[in-house]
């Protein structure tokens, strides 16, 4: 790729959001606008590798997808002319959306960028599709680029989001920012959204895709977004220090030989923490707003504790375990419970086994390698090696994760040299 | 990956201890912070004081010596860093192209390191040892 190519798309997702909102307000379409968006684009590289690249490309682009907008309103209102009443009620609309838009373009409010997320996240669609629209139509990233992040060939990705266009089109999905409740249902969905995608990018960092690992870094960017968009939610914050404290230990996760290094057994001084402040900072802020027993606020808690501790040994557990009951009050399950289990037998592993054996008929559970994990483990801790080396076999046989077979051999061969 | 994107303002080498830019400027400069800030981008800021209102060690056979500023020899000084978080250098230049800077100013775009540039050998020797009793659902 050319020096140019690679400056007009750095300029692309610098600006892309902005133009396809500023074209979403008035078209209201937003499939319609990103193509007028996309059609900018096309322009630019034609025409900037000739005529070198605008003093402000920003603007360059922004006119020439208000150029297409204005044409595409004027074919638009010349189709609905046939259709009598509609057409006088779209044509009053459009002399009045057509005297505002050169304005309209010119300046972006950040609320527009709001109503995008709120689209590209919207309940009528399946979640594939949410996450493709949001990494598409608000960070920018190409079909390509989304496919070879969740490893689904360009082909199917495309479809996703052209189905989801469409699904908003025929929605007649408004573009406008939801109000009240309607509005807390929709920031709880957007947030999961985000959540998700952060969660594709940093379960898989051990493959050495880049493409995988930026998507924690655009998922980070969302929140960031968000937490600007609106300052009064805290359990944006919430999500956002999550996501820090979370994405503050990625250098530690994986060993040299790209084998996954559990939490207590990381490296320390290897988290990032710069990021660990930001975290911080972001939980307090949701703490400040009131919604410190937010879903994700709660996590993050839970994930800072561990951030606090400068080694592994100083962790407060009797915080987390209070915490995890906390979070099973608002967000119960079986994974959070077992969760819990361990956090109380770090503190004390009686107790700890004897919150694990409580688990024992859950059905979340009956196939969950972890599970005997963590039995194993906390048995190991009470000396009862018989029968901790039975539930590490049992749980060798539950899993096919290859690093977790790994692990748990690794641990049953101490066990052998250890002569327990 | 992250960028630090340097400003070194022109005649800030020979400022005035308690110099302090405009408010004409700083409210320019507050307009593009807060674009940063709403492409997500942003992870810190900072301006710095003066030259003349900070000091160098310098190190010569293990000992340091303490200079005051201004520093007479010194033609360009750092005035102040963004921290950002884009995808590529070319994004990390098209950011700094949109800074209001006046006349001679200078930003330098420079990459952060990151932890995991270093080689294998300096992070197996960081590495920690394994401890038979860590239970695996504490999971990172």
């Amino acid at each position: 790729m050319s020096d140019i190519h690679r400056t007009i798309e750095a300029v692309w997702r610098i600006e892309s959001t902005r133009l396809i909102t500023g074209i979403a307000r008035v078209i209201r379409d937003v499939g319609i606008a990103e193509e007028l968006a996309q059609e900018a684009l096309v322009a630019a590289l034609e025409q900037w590798p000739e005529e070198g690249i605008p003093d402000n490309p920003a603007a360059w682009l922004m006119t020439a997808a208000k150029r297409r907008a204005i044409d595409q309103l004027r074919r638009g209102r010349m189709l609905e002319l046939k259709h009598g009443e509609i057409a006088r009620e779209l044509e009053l609309e459009q002399r009045r959306l057509g005297d505002a838009l050169d304005q309209s373009l010119d300046q972006v409010i950040d609320d527009d960028v709001l109503r995008l997320i709120f689209i590209a996240c919207h309940p009528v669609l399946a979640v594939e599709g949410c996450i493709a629209l949001t990494l598409r139509l608000i960070c920018g990233l190409t079909t390509a680029e989304i496919a070879r992040a969740f490893l689904v060939p360009e082909k199917t990705l495309g479809q996703r989001i052209f189905r989801a266009k469409r699904t908003l089109a025929e929605a007649h999905v408004r573009f406008e920012s939801p109000r009240g409740e309607e509005l807390r249902r929709r920031v709880e969905t957007v947030l999961s959204v985000v959540y998700l995608i952060f969660n594709e990018g940093y379960t898989a960092t051990s493959g050495g895709e880049w493409m995988r690992a930026a998507l924690s870094e655009e998922a980070l960017r969302l929140g960031r977004m968000l937490a600007q968009l609106l300052p009064a939610e805290p359990e944006i914050h919430g999500l956002l220090a999550l996501m820090e404290l979370q994405a503050s230990r990625a250098a530690a996760r994986t060993g040299p030989d790209g084998a996954p290094v559990l939490l207590l057994e990381q490296n320390r001084s290897l988290w990032d923490y710069a990021q660990i402040q930001r975290g911080m900072a972001a939980l307090e802020r949701a703490q400040g707003l009131g919604g410190g027993a937010g879903n994700y606020a709660m996590q993050a808690a839970i994930a800072a504790c561990h951030a606090r501790a400068r080694t592994a040994s100083e962790t407060d557990w009797e915080r987390i375990v209070l915490l995890y009951d906390a979070l099973l009050q608002i967000r119960p399950s079986p994974i959070v419970a077992l969760n819990r289990a361990v956090a109380v037998g770090m503190a004390y592993p009686a107790a700890g086994l004897d919150a694990v054996d409580a688990l024992a008929n859950e059905p979340g559970l009956a196939n969950y390698h972890l599970l005997p994990t963590v039995r194993g483990d906390l048995l190991i801790k009470l000396g009862r090696f018989a029968e901790a080396r039975k539930e590490l076999q049992r749980a060798l046989g539950m899993t096919q994760n290859e690093a977790e077979q790994i692990l748990l051999r690794k641990k049953l061969q101490m066990m052998d040299e250890k002569g327990f | 990956m992250r960028f630090m994107m340097i400003v070194i303002p022109k005649g800030y080498e020979t400022a005035a201890p308690d110099a302090v830019p405009n408010a004409e400027a700083v409210s320019k400069m507050m307009e593009y912070n807060k674009s940063l800030q709403q492409a997500g981008v942003l992870l810190a800021l900072d301006g710095l004081l003066p030259p003349s209102a900070g000091a160098r060690v310098s190190y010569t056979d293990g000992k340091a010596t303490v200079t005051d500023g201004p520093f007479a020899e010194a033609k360009e000084v750092v005035g102040g860093y963004w921290i950002i978080q884009v995808r590529s250098r070319e994004e990390a230049i098209e950011w700094a192209k949109r800074a209001p800077m006046r006349n001679n100013e200078i930003i330098e775009v420079r990459q952060i390191h990151e932890m995991t540039d270093f080689p294998e050998d300096v992070r197996k020797a960081a590495a920690g040892f394994e401890d038979l009793t860590n239970v695996t659902a504490a999971k990172a």
